[in-house]
């Protein structure tokens, strides 16, 4: 049989890169600065996607907001009244915010995740000697960035529709990123168990908006009668909404040390619990 | 064990048995040598993707133990994984991706950083032959660029072994040469290669050893030139300057005349092609051409797996070993 003959197109250099390119195992990085570059390079990866696909990623979920603000502002705020001294709209608006910011942090993961998944360069990252931690760690810090700067906008564009105080901008901002943190690991764990684009959308269809829309973003759950009042302690989200609106308005429903230690509670949970389907390869590895 | 001294993939005792119950690996020791180009040959569902997937850790396996270069993947996985690069059997391509992204990104989880990330990326793209495409969307990219590009993104980081699996599956004959010539210039610079395919001339022309695998055992692990010395009788085809009417009586040589006009020779092992020319001469064909009927290692190939398949067949299933 004979040799066969390179395509005209290939050699561009006329170099082999085995024969240049050092192999990195010739090559003194310590193993904690290389989890660094791979983490950094999936965070980089996963920013620049958020960025890349703006008009999916950004633009939509500003859009509805913006209709939010709109409908609770001038069409139906006013109508409706003052809740805990302020306007309507001033009292949905951290609600709003958050709610935005917590459903992009668990769509940016479970879409780019599975989307991964689905077209198997998931295996890019899990042939290589990256840890468990870099790249669970990366993902979720590309849906905090999502969920962070939709955020942002919003607020922005809230500031064209009310006044915000922002009484506490510290615990605001930790409120916010806590919760983005927590609902990235959980997209990430939605993202790890789906079999099908079905299985990303269950989640956020019958567990996350109603999890949301009966979270106080709307009403002060001071206001519903029993049992549905205790029920709604039940529901993590209302901590978070709670915790955010006092932030910006310095209301809460509930002590904000609760709220911090919910918080907590679902980023150790979430985190611990994708850690160890990453290491088995629950739903990645055969 | 050395790095320097150990071999390039030690499996031993492995097993693999899916949640469905089939037993895909029944037990593989297999040891490839530094600097080896070596075959992994075996009919579909033989197990070889499996075996790939076991040293790749994409799949779990049930039992055994993996060294790669000496280094043990159940001790330090992650050090074993910085020394293979992988090329799939599937496209495993991001379509949305840049190809310089995509390999440079690659580089990135081996832990290279950016900056040289990129220039490992566009080294490996202009060897390629990709440079000119390194900003295109991959899905706009050919399925012989595709190829190539993963092969770009499993070289990035300078593995000491390469692991392609099918690397040539479905695509023109162009690219499959081409690839082959790549393959054995990364191997002239040192890099161990273990190769599965189908094409069975693939491995011939290209590995120096093949292990044959076929229902979850390999049936057979030897250099190619041994495995091809197996080889009992070959048969040639030749083209007759003249059609003939009916197959000639050669002495020494079994012949059967084709629809074409052509005819078929048989020569056993040990019998050299000067005899059969004689014999030719004596009988006053001129011949115009000749070849194999079928490749050599094809026809060793399904003789070993036919074998492999009666012994199955004839021995009891042995117990499947505890994960």
């Amino acid at each position: 049989m004979t040799k066969p003959e390179a395509t005209e197109d290939r050699n561009q250099t006329g170099r082999n890169p085995m024969q240049t390119l050092r192999s990195i195992s010739d090559e003194q990085r310590s193993r904690l600065s290389e989890a660094w570059v791979g983490f950094a390079t999936t965070v980089r990866r996963e920013i620049h996607r958020v960025l890349r696909i703006w008009p999916q990623t950004l633009l939509p979920p500003v859009i509805t907001t913006c209709l939010y603000f709109i409908i609770f502002g001038p069409v139906l705020g006013d109508r409706i009244g003052q809740m805990q001294g302020y306007t309507y709209l001033q009292y949905v608006t951290p609600g709003l915010i958050m709610m935005a910011v917590l459903t992009n942090s668990y769509q940016n993961v479970v879409s780019s995740f599975f989307g991964a998944k689905f077209q198997h360069h998931i295996e890019e990252v899990l042939v290589s000697p990256m840890s468990s931690q870099s790249i669970l760690l990366g993902y979720a810090v590309g849906g905090v960035f999502r969920g962070l700067v939709i955020g942002a906008v919003v607020g922005l564009v809230a500031l064209l529709f009310a006044d915000l105080p922002v009484v506490h901008p510290v615990l605001t901002i930790a409120v916010a990123v806590l919760t983005s943190v927590a609902f990235s690991f959980g997209g990430f764990i939605n993202a790890m168990v789906a079999r099908n684009f079905d299985d990303i959308s269950i989640v956020p269809t019958f567990v996350l908006t109603p999890l949301t829309m009966l979270g106080g973003v709307f009403y002060s759950v001071t206001l519903l009668a029993e049992p549905w009042q205790t029920l709604s302690y039940a529901n993590p989200i209302l901590y978070m909404v709670n915790a955010f609106r006092y932030g910006i308005l310095g209301r809460s429903d509930m002590p904000i040390a609760v709220a911090f230690g919910v918080l907590t509670l679902f980023i150790v949970g979430f985190y611990m619990a994708a850690m160890w389907m990453l290491r088995r390869g629950i739903g990645i590895r055969s | 064990m050395s790095i320097s001294t150990s071999p390039a993939l030690r499996l031993r005792g492995l097993h693999k048995t899916y949640a469905n119950g089939v037993q895909a690996l029944k037990g593989i020791d297999l040891e490839v040598n530094r600097g080896e180009f070596f075959g992994l040959l075996g009919p579909n569902g033989a197990g070889k993707s499996t075996i790939i997937g076991i040293v790749t850790s994409l799949i779990n396996r049930s039992g055994g133990s993996i060294e790669v270069f000496g280094i043990n993947t159940d001790e330090d996985l992650e050090g074993a994984k910085r020394l293979i690069g992988v090329v799939p059997q599937e496209i495993n391509i991001n379509q949305f991706e840049q190809p310089l992204r995509i390999v440079a990104q690659q580089a990135g989880y081996y832990g290279i950083p950016w900056r040289e990330a990129r220039e490992r990326a566009g080294e490996c793209l202009r060897w390629m032959g990709l440079w000119d495409k390194r900003t295109a969307m991959s899905r706009t990219l050919s399925g012989g660029m595709k190829r190539r590009l993963m092969i770009a993104r499993a070289l990035v980081h300078g593995p000491r072994l390469l692991i392609l699996d099918e690397p040539t599956a479905g695509v023109d004959i162009e690219i499959r040469r081409a690839t082959w010539s790549l393959l054995e210039e990364i191997n002239d610079a040192g890099t161990t290669i273990i190769l599965t395919t189908h094409y069975l001339e693939e491995a011939e022309a290209l590995c120096k050893k093949i292990a044959i695998i076929d229902n979850g055992r390999i049936v057979k692990d030897t250099d190619t030139r041994s495995l091809l010395r197996q080889l009992v009788t070959e048969t040639f085809v030749l083209d007759p300057m003249q059609p003939l009417e009916r197959a000639p009586t050669l002495p020494g040589f079994a012949t059967r005349l084709r629809e074409d006009g052509s005819i078929e020779v048989d020569i056993e092992k040990g019998v050299g092609l000067n005899e059969l020319f004689h014999a030719l001469d004596d009988a006053h064909i001129q011949i115009s051409s000749m070849r194999n009927k079928a490749n050599r290692l094809e026809e060793l190939f399904l003789r070993l797996v036919d074998e492999s398949k009666g012994r199955a067949a004839s021995a009891p299933e042995p117990n499947e070993v505890t994960p």
